[in-house]
């Protein structure tokens, strides 16, 4: 549990982060230093069995089925990134605590970096590759949260952007290469794919396998041509960009190629891709970042240069390569992030990060100014700092690339170091001369500890330089044994190792780094310059702007040229595909083996004949005759219960009965609000010849489809039933269930979540309506009192509904269809309690009682029901939904998964014995939903006859009430 | 039985059809009313034609092959609640529409000619 922790704690943090006040800047950091504090006393009890060279693993299943489980693993590797994360991570949050001011949202902030501090946690300790690229994606987000954390920022939202879809991209395709690596291999498992690398490296799809994850690691490690999302994303706060975008994420993409080490590298197509991607932007971000204004575009630049050289060591692929390439990642993240805190004090105390403003600091902030100048040293490779010892690693690495002659990689190397001296020179230029006078603020030395974080990790670059042996090596010794395994090199950490051509190399890089910066000053006007020379038109953020460009304009084209808004031509669409993609799905027909048919009823026939007719002529009268329509389709749904009653499905017909009763009150309410359409009779114009051939087509694909589905159905209905589990429901509906009548059990105790999804729809669809509704503004012409009403002729006119049901002339139906309420509700108690054995239910059952209602409203109207009855249909639903899923949950208690029914023997007085399955409160709640469904939806159409009279604007919060 | 069936529901779907390509609102709404119709006797019609077997079983160790099919009568049964819902929110929709765009149109506005 131990690992499993590590990793779950950050998040938990995280989400108590996001819960804090605006303004507990205090405790948020308590809360994360918390969290990180918890995370290295994890890591330093796993550390002496890191040291004796074990493997811890945490294993769950996860998706067994698919041979995948949630792997957790440390061995050296690792643990030495975990206290990277860790240890960078809790002086970050100590940074943070100061650097953030106190407008600033900081639950976001730190919530959004402890989440960060989890996701890498993830990527380093998992066991499992899919796993592992779900955290780096994770990674990949928080990243994109935090660059757009001042997201009223343009800069902060563009980088933003950029950065996640470079790295998100990055992202996808290594997922895509750990799918490959994982058919190679035949499991995603680390270990077992680290134990393969004979196998992946002979396979023919190593190369895609290699090409892809090469281009997550690249992505993500900012790595030419990818690199230049890095320099935008350092429009995130500071701390943001110390920790995420200089010490930890972008180390996981070189990360990820020293942990595939074992399984990738050996071949030369790994040293080309990763080697070359390395060459080109070590030289390449070196060389910008002489020439960049912004403290932190030049530590971005350099950021780039040094993953470069830490690539190019990977791609180099020697275990004494290896060795250097970890020494580095850890060397590197220890001085740029205390430079980046520099950057950021710089920053927070003088109000500019501008290297054309900033002069002579040293006097202002001399404790900064001392520390930055040894971190910066430490960049740039001065002995006796860690920097150094790397870089010389590295140097020595890079003779032996391309054999005893071939010396381009040692030029290039001897070059890279020149221009990072030159700009170490450049930053801390900003310490010297007379003291700037024209600053946005009058800096001081901040406060004692948001310096702290940069003094001890230059104490540490100090110590590691001065003795690598006794503090580093040991360390370094733990992650290279854990990559290389047998195949570690010895290998001595040491500041002197006698006059060797390295050492010359450094001292070249170091005169010429000098000599460099002193001659681009004094004759090539570093200051003024707006670009960087020769190499300026390489813009690779202008080229990601093009193609975004472009892709938005090929969308919108595509759009324009294939899409319509307009939706007959997608309906027609539909219905063509719809007839023609079976046609061409459907294999060759079974063999026709008829089955006996029914006896031909004629009744039967002439029901349909009825049925049929209807329908067409609804579909005939829809135009003009909508009242017509709305009848005639109600008979062809009359006919369907009919059937249905015939076909032996009495349930469905006592709820289609019922819907359609309710359906076509519903729209009756809605047909007012439409336009009058008048026909226009004799004097019918001829339809021009386009509308006639539209006609004709619609009217070919409407026969067409009719047709196919007529087939379809005759088709299936004369072949024999085969095997389905409609046996098992009729067999268990009695014993199992304790109800005979099959279908209501199917639907509350067989299929019972099934119902639960519907009542929660139904729920969903009528707070839809009504919300809808709140906001309904008819359309002039129809909002006033309509012709029929205004009829002054009529005795009835001027009266309101209630005066006409109550003394007017439907005295006689109100008091009789008063008197009808109660035996209506005594129908529809019938029949929901019968409902378990005998046709009827919770659906049946709310209709019926539903349609009692909305008989008292169509005779009285809203106002006298509302003041007779208080019905809150809103409760009702809520109700409902509560009952079934209380029902549901009540199975828990009994250890059993949701919604098993169980049936309790009751013997009540008088009504003797009586068996309650809890599936009948179920069908209590469906009752309950469908009354309040119905409900809500027909009398909030039902208010908007109320409100219409009202005049358009008086009533503008709305709503029925 | 088969055939009158068959041939009901292809009348009820050729007439949806044929209705829902109409550019009104209303048109649509009792259009996609008869499909449903006819999708819920198709889909009814799956478990195959029984006459007075309803799906009601007295006593336990039945014959099964003597009873109607109960599971399209439960799918059915809840398509026709949800189908009222769905309709209902049309209603809705049509009518709202028609008074945000004072057209009945589908597209919401009236077609250029």
């Amino acid at each position: 549990m131990l690992l499993t922790s590590l990793v779950l704690v950050p998040f938990v943090g995280s989400l108590l982060a996001a819960l804090m006040p605006q303004s507990a800047r205090n405790h948020e950091s308590w809360l994360a230093i918390a969290v990180a504090a918890y995370g290295l006393i994890v890591a330093g009890l796993l550390f002496p069995e890191v040291e004796g060279g074990a493997v811890m693993r945490e294993e769950f299943a996860w998706l067994p089925a698919q041979g995948l489980y949630f792997v957790l693993r440390v061995d050296g590797l690792a643990w030495v990134f975990t206290m990277l994360v860790l240890v960078i991570g809790l002086l970050v949050v100590l940074y943070a605590r100061y650097y953030m001011s106190p407008e600033d949202p900081v639950p976001r902030f730190f919530s959004f970096l402890l989440a960060f501090m989890g996701s890498m946690l993830g990527v380093v300790l998992s066991g499992n590759l899919v796993q592992l690229v779900v955290f780096w994606e994770l990674t990949s987000l928080t990243s994109f949260l935090l660059i757009g954390y001042w997201h009223h920022r343009a800069d902060a939202r563009r980088g933003a952007r950029m950065a996640f879809t470079v790295t998100a991209t990055g992202g996808l395709c290594l997922m895509a290469g750990v799918l490959v690596l994982g058919h190679i291999v035949g499991s995603y498992d680390l270990d077992v794919v680290l134990a393969a690398g004979e196998q992946i490296r002979e396979h023919e799809l190593y190369l895609a396998a290699l090409v892809l994850i090469a281009l997550g690691a690249l992505t993500k490690s900012a790595q030419f041509p990818f690199h230049f999302w890095l320099p935008h994303a350092m429009a995130a706060p500071t701390p943001v960009s110390s920790y995420l975008h200089s010490a930890t994420m972008v180390k996981a993409g070189v990360f990820l190629l020293v942990r595939l080490w074992p399984a990738l590298a050996g071949t030369p197509e790994w040293t080309w891709i990763i080697g070359g991607a390395g060459v080109c932007t070590l030289l390449l971000g070196a060389f910008i970042a002489i020439f960049q204004h912004d403290l932190k575009g030049l530590l971005a630049y350099s950021t780039i240069s040094h993953l470069g050289l830490i690539t190019v060591l990977i791609g180099i692929g020697t275990p004494l390569a290896m060795v250097a390439a970890i020494f580095h990642i850890l060397n590197h993240a220890t001085f740029k992030a205390s430079l980046f805190m520099a950057a950021g004090i710089i920053d927070h105390e003088s109000g500019t990060r501008d290297l054309r403003v900033l002069r002579g600091l040293r006097h202002k902030l001399p404790i900064t100014a001392t520390l930055a100048i040894v971190a910066s040293a430490a960049m740039a490779g001065v002995p006796l700092l860690n920097g150094f010892l790397s870089k010389e690693m590295f140097f020595a690495e890079t003779l032996h690339v391309g054999g005893e002659r071939n010396w381009w990689m040692s030029y290039a190397a001897v070059a890279m170091g020149m221009f990072s001296v030159a700009y170490s020179l450049r930053f801390i230029s900003i310490f010297f001369g007379a003291p700037a006078q024209d600053l946005p603020r009058d800096p001081h030395e901040p406060p004692r500890w948001m310096r702290f974080p940069v003094e001890l990790l230059v104490l540490a670059c100090l110590i590691v330089g001065i003795a690598p042996g006794i503090s580093i090596e040991p360390i370094l010794n733990v992650a290279v044994h854990a990559v290389l395994g047998s195949a570690s090199p010895d290998y001595d950490l040491a500041v002197w190792h006698g006059l060797n051509l390295p050492l010359l190399m450094s001292v070249l890089a170091l005169a010429g780094g000098v000599l460099l910066y002193v001659v681009l000053r004094r004759h090539f006007d570093l200051r003024e310059r707006d670009n960087v020379p020769l190499i300026h038109r390489f813009n690779g953020a202008q080229a990601y702007e093009t193609v975004m460009l472009n892709l938005t304009r090929a969308a919108s084209w595509l759009l324009q040229r294939l899409g319509t808004a307009r939706l007959q031509p997608q309906l027609l669409l539909m219905m063509i595909a719809l007839l023609v993609l079976p046609l061409l799905l459907a294999g060759a027909p079974p063999a026709w083996t008829q089955i006996p048919l029914q006896d031909f009823d004629p009744l039967f026939a002439a029901l349909w004949a009825i049925g049929g007719g209807c329908a067409i002529a609804g579909a005939w009268m829809a135009k003009y005759h909508r009242l017509a329509a709305l009848a005639l389709v109600g008979g062809t749904g009359i006919i369907t219960a009919a059937s249905f009653l015939w076909l032996s499905a009495p349930d469905l017909a006592l709820t289609q009965l019922m819907v359609e009763t309710v359906t076509t009150v519903l729209i009756l309410l809605g047909l007012r609000w439409l336009p009058p359409r008048i026909e226009p009779g004799d004097l019918k114009p001829v339809p021009p010849r386009t509308v006639w051939l539209r006609r004709t087509r619609d009217l070919a694909v409407a026969v067409a489809g009719g047709l196919a589905l007529a087939a379809l159905t005759y088709a299936v209905l004369v072949h024999p039933a085969s095997d389905t589990i409609a046996d098992f429901f009729l067999l268990n509906a009695l014993e199992g269930g304790g109800g005979s009548n099959v279908v209501n059990v199917l639907l509350v105790d067989f299929r019972s979540f099934d119902t639960l999804g519907e009542i929660t729809v139904l729920a969903i669809v009528a707070l839809t309506v009504y919300a809808l509704l709140r906001r309904f503004r008819p359309a002039p012409e129809s909002a006033g009192v309509p012709p029929q009403q205004r009829n002054t002729a009529d005795p009835a006119h001027g009266q309101s509904p209630a005066e006409q049901a109550n003394s007017g002339y439907l005295m006689v139906a109100g008091i009789y269809l008063r008197l009808l309420l109660p035996f209506m509700g005594v129908i529809a108690v019938y029949f929901f309690m019968r409902g378990h054995n005998l046709p009827g239910g919770g659906f049946v059952a709310g209709l019926i009682f539903a349609v009692a209602i909305l008989v008292q409203y169509m005779l009285a109207g809203t106002a006298w029901v509302e003041s007779h009855l208080h019905l809150r249909p809103h409760r009702w639903l809520g109700l409902g939904l509560l009952l079934a899923c209380a029902t549901g949950l009540g199975a828990w208690l009994f250890g059993h998964p949701f919604l098993t029914t169980h049936t309790a023997h009751v013997s009540w007085p008088l009504v003797g014995e009586l068996h309650l399955p809890s599936a009948f409160v179920f069908d209590l709640g469906v009752f309950a939903v469908v009354v309040g469904t119905t409900m809500l939806m027909l009398v909030a159409l039902a208010h908007q006859s109320l409100r219409a009279h009202r005049q358009p604007g008086e009533d503008a919060a709305g709503g029925m009430n | 039985m088969e055939l009158v069936i068959a041939i009901a529901v292809g009348v009820m779907f050729g007439s949806g059809i044929w209705l829902i390509l109409r550019p009104r609102t209303f048109q649509l709404i009792i259009g996609l009313l008869l499909m449903s119709y006819a999708v819920n006797v198709f889909i009814f019609a799956m478990g195959r034609l029984w006459v007075d077997k309803p799906p009601i079983t007295p006593v336990p160790h039945i014959d099964p092959t003597q009873f109607a099919d109960p599971l399209p009568q439960g799918l059915v049964l809840t398509a026709i609640v949800i189908g009222f819902a769905t309709t209902a929110l049309y209603l809705v929709i049509m009518i709202g529409a028609r008074g945000l765009t004072d057209s009945d149109h589908v597209d919401g506005e009236e077609p250029r000619e």
